[in-house]
């Protein structure tokens, strides 16, 4: 087998990722088709205004999260098969060599789909623990007729099968895509087609030129870095916007949820950027460049770029909310106009520095004290 | 002058612990061609790494002429090797999203040599500066790395198997380019390699098995890179 399952359990962050989708949409949804199926009972208005608000409010919310947790994941999965690729690249130049299709081998990166699967399952799994709970809850509310729990199989197929048989075929097609360079060019080592020529000839001081040409080289880390850091900033500050608009179970639910995935890719994308330039890093310092100035050089081209995709992030949840609150519940009433969270973000804000700085610091630290040898033989 | 005194290395833990360096003494004078001449696995890399200042020993001492090495903090290793050493790897280790020019500037700019294009030309790359490492042969790639690290203006060259990748012609070629270079500029060169013939270039020979020194020698007169076989 060229994808070991041992390779997939390095992907505890897409299992967390899909865990949350599944755990916030199953849980919404699983509500939502049990309230169908006491509409008919409702007569009251104001009953029917607080249910159309309620299955207004699980659409919107499972769309949104799952959404944005499903582009989460189709990035990760793709970073991750990618990352794989270009690590083992010597050895799947081999097979190629030796003759093994391009489809034979992309065949194999199915297993991609497990730790999704386990991830879907396991969010499924929670979401059905907690809704006791959350029924209780809805129930105490006494607004409508008392709701047990029902149990949809078109949720399970929906939300638990059906995402990792189509991440599973997304690791194929990824990889197949991937592996479209010559066995040769895969022993060689893909960095030699990565390479984009400087434009024109500077005279810049080393230092300076290494960071302008990592920014300009390593676009699929200055992308994920940004996409990380534009959830991070949107997941964080929509989980916290959304007080005044969701009841108290959701609200914590959703900053809990938030929080974690927020973290989760930001320290994903933070470790990648490190990992991926730790041969410069150690070559840097094998000459006598001190690590402080190895740092900055390889590490401070993306500072801009996660910058950049805080900003984005601010406003993307903020247009979002805006829209939700101005245009799907326009026809609500008592639901609060919303505004631009000035306080939530600069708190936000000071949790992202706090994080990214940190994980760049505590990662800066360990390679200090990491042998160099290790370093150039992986 | 460098000074090594009863250096010993061990890795692993418990019952795999293993010594691979077992109490070696030696002094190399400046200027000096030393070949450390052992086969894989007799400990010539690391006592090379030891040396350089890239890893620690377990027991003994190194010394620069006075200055020790054990008792520096990661810090000023750095900064000793700084001012002190350069490298060649086997494998180049040339970064690979700069040009020549450009990856021979990164050892320019820490001796703040402004004429690293010099070094450029004297290993015969002038006309290919701006081309990117997987643009060049192993030979031109292993002649980058070379001017790499003698832009930096060391006081000791340090070189792992410099030829273990390259076919008989371009390892003469580079032997040759190290080897003149050495006698221009004085600098003291201590070379890594399990190729006996290459030890006939050398001022002195170390003769290394299982972390032990079996043999010193010294070249009366050392051949150059185009007399000795391959």
């Amino acid at each position: 087998m060229i994808v070991d399952y041992k390779d997939t359990l390095k992907m505890a962050g897409i299992l967390i990722v899909s865990f949350c989708a599944v755990f916030v949409c199953t849980l919404f949804l699983n509500y939502n088709l049990d309230l169908a199926g006491i509409k008919g009972e409702i007569t009251a208005p104001a009953s029917q205004a607080v249910y159309d608000a309620l299955v207004m409010s699980g659409k919107v919310i499972s769309g949104v999260a799952g959404g944005c947790l499903l582009l989460t994941t189709v990035v990760l999965l793709c970073f991750y098969v990618g990352h794989y690729i270009d690590i083992h690249q010597k050895e799947l130049g081999i097979l190629k060599a030796l003759g093994y299709s391009r489809i034979r081998i992309a065949g194999e990166f199915w297993t991609f789909g497990c730790c999704v699967l386990a991830g879907t399952g396991l969010g499924y799994l929670g979401a059905h623990l907690l809704m006791p709970t959350f029924y209780d809850i809805q129930n105490q509310e006494g607004l409508f007729a008392e709701m047990e729990i029902g149990f949809h199989p078109g949720l399970c197929l929906l939300l638990v099968l059906l995402p990792a048989l189509f991440f599973s075929l997304l690791a194929i097609f990824y990889s197949y895509l991937k592996l479209k360079a010559s066995p040769l060019a895969l022993l060689r080592g893909k960095e030699s087609e990565k390479v984009v020529k400087a434009g024109k000839e500077t005279d810049l001081p080393f230092l300076q030129e290494l960071k302008r040409s990592n920014a300009r080289q390593r676009k699929s880390l200055i992308f994920f870095i940004t996409f990380a850091v534009f959830c991070f900033s949107s997941m964080m500050q929509m989980s916290f916007s959304i007080d005044e608009l969701a009841s108290r179970m959701m609200t914590v639910m959703i900053i809990s949820i938030g929080a974690v995935l927020a973290c989760v890719t930001l320290f994903i994308a933070s470790t990648s950027v490190i990992r991926a330039n730790a041969k410069t890093i150690t070559m840097m310092k094998v000459f006598g460049y001190r690590s402080m100035d190895c740092a900055d050089a390889v590490l401070g081209g993306y500072r801009p770029w996660a910058y950049f995709g805080f900003a984005l992030g601010s406003v993307y949840q903020y247009l979002l909310l805006k829209i939700m609150v101005s245009v799907v519940f326009a026809d609500f009433e008592d639901v609060p106009e919303y505004h631009f969270d000035f306080p939530i973000m600069f708190l936000t804000l000071l949790c992202f520095v706090i994080l990214y700085e940190g994980v760049m610091f505590f990662y800066g630290k360990r390679m200090e004290k990491m042998n160099l040898k290790e370093i150039m033989l992986e | 002058m460098i000074q090594i005194k009863n250096i010993h290395k061990f890795y692993g833990k418990g019952e795999s612990r293993c010594e691979i360096l077992k109490g070696l003494s030696f002094q190399i004078e400046e200027g000096d061609f030393v070949v450390i001449l052992g086969a894989s696995g007799s400990g010539k890399s690391t006592l090379l790494n030891i040396m350089s200042g890239l890893e620690r020993p377990d027991e003994g001492e190194i010394s620069y002429d006075q200055t020790m090495l054990e008792h520096m903090t990661d810090k000023e290793l750095t900064e000793f090797r700084k001012k002190n050493i350069g490298f060649i790897f086997q494998q180049y280790y040339l970064l690979p999203n700069l040009n020549v020019d450009k990856n021979v500037k990164m050892g320019a700019d820490l001796a703040g040599n402004k004429d690293y294009r010099k070094t450029i030309t004297a290993v015969g790359l002038d006309k290919k500066r701006q081309k990117y490492p997987h643009e060049l042969s192993g030979g031109e790639q292993q002649r980058v790395s070379i001017a790499r690290a003698l832009a930096k203006n060391p006081k000791v060259l340090y070189l792992d198997e410099p030829t273990g990748a390259l076919d008989e012609e371009t390892g003469r070629l580079v032997l040759d380019y190290i080897s003149k270079l050495q006698k221009e500029s004085g600098f003291t060169v201590i070379m890594v390699t399990h190729n006996q013939n290459i030890a006939e270039m050398a001022d002195t020979v170390i003769r290394m098995n299982s972390g032990r020194i079996v043999e010193t020698l010294h070249n009366a007169r050392p051949k150059t890179a185009y007399e000795i076989a391959y």
